[in-house]
């Protein structure tokens, strides 16, 4: 019983590690999320500015962009992104290829649900569908959010100015 | 004394231009007068609102050749041109994505694959993208469904095809065949819009 409670604390004690958390992480995260889950990710509480790019493998301007985001979220300790895939679920491979292909550093989700008219609203009124399209949320929750491809120092510029 | 008067009459002309342009910048909403157009088709003719003959309206969708959207309608695209022409409601398809920047959409392109389809509907193409700008849609494939009255094309609905792109048999909303259906009923339509996933549009730069 005490072993077993030692070895539990002793796991808790590697996993505050610094090598277990945050950027430090070797491989990114995939996996396959509902719009629900994803949801709580955007409503959780947090002191750093959270981004979430909507793209998929087969949007050129998407694709495009990524970079930016992706060494954005290298150099800024207080800003975390979320790269919401909206891929074909019965694919995931696709993207996993991809984001290996392409060494993405950042978290990679799925949204799987289909029935987009039910959740697009949610994300941002202002949002026609179209990808690529960013979601911005502030350290004190409020949101901006933008349609459309964006160039490197657009972003960073925006960044700076949300964080 | 006149010269105030003068100048309140510029800003508030300035006001109306730009609210204007700002207008036409969101394209149409429904119940809006479409604007007619003359476009080329993959076979070789044109296409126009006023050219149509026993109709009743006209199902435009902004499509393209590249988006794995559209890619995923493409056989319910047939479907509702083959269910709604008979009865008044040809589908138009348009593609406006810019050749330079999409290459796969060129008309060269566009002409090959409504061949490998097979398109019973007119495949037709929006190169100066005149047409989009005016209806104002964001992504592909987005449907302006147009009832025609006393010679006038107006918009009814706008928005999706359905809301599962993946699986036609999963469908539990098929918003545009239920906009059609109400139309052809006399009836109005209940759901006007609809939002999804789409491919963006690629302006000419």
């Amino acid at each position: 019983m005490i072993a077993s409670l030692s070895r539990l604390l002793f796991v808790l004690f590697l996993i505050t590690l610094p090598g277990f958390s945050g950027k430090d992480r070797p491989e990114p995260d995939f996996k396959i999320i509902s719009f629900e889950e994803f949801e709580r990710l955007t409503a959780k509480e947090s002191e750093k500015l959270r981004i979430f790019n909507f793209w998929a493998t087969w949007c050129a301007p998407c694709v495009r962009e990524m970079p930016y985001f992706d060494h954005a979220n290298k150099s800024n300790t207080d800003m975390e992104l979320y790269f919401i895939s909206m891929d074909d679920a019965r694919r995931p491979e696709r993207v996993s290829s991809f984001i290996e292909k392409r060494d993405i550093q950042s978290p990679v989700y799925l949204l799987n649900d289909v029935d987009f008219n039910s959740w697009i609203d949610k994300v941002n009124p202002d949002w026609t569908g179209a990808i690529p399209a960013t979601l911005f949320v502030k350290a004190d929750g409020s949101r901006h959010f933008h349609e459309g491809e964006m160039e490197e120092p657009e972003l960073l510029k925006l960044i700076d100015q949300l964080k | 004394m006149k010269n105030f008067r003068t100048l309140s009459l510029f800003l508030f002309s300035i006001f109306l231009v730009s609210s204007l342009v700002l207008a036409q910048d969101k394209g149409y909403v429904v119940g809006d007068t479409a604007m007619g157009f003359d476009l080329q088709t993959v076979d070789g003719s044109q296409v126009s609102l006023d050219g149509l003959e026993n109709n009743k309206g006209a199902i435009v969708i902004f499509s393209c050749n590249t988006c794995p959207y559209v890619q995923a309608y493409e056989d319910r695209m047939i479907d509702l041109h083959q269910r709604y022409a008979p009865k008044g409601y040809p589908v138009i398809a348009i593609n406006s994505n810019d050749e330079q920047v999409s290459p796969g959409d060129s008309f060269d392109a566009m002409q090959q694959r409504a061949q490998e389809k097979d398109f019973p509907f007119a495949y037709a193409y929006d190169k100066s993208q005149e047409v989009i700008k005016t209806y104002g849609a964001t992504r592909t494939p987005q449907v302006y469904l147009l009832e025609k009255q006393d010679d006038q094309y107006l918009v009814r609905y706008i928005g999706a095809i359905d809301n599962n792109y993946q699986d036609a048999a999963s469908v539990s909303e098929p918003y545009l065949a239920n906009a059609v259906d109400a139309l052809l009923e006399g009836k109005e339509v209940t759901r006007k819009t609809s939002k999804a996933i789409g491919c963006s549009i690629k302006w000419s730069r």
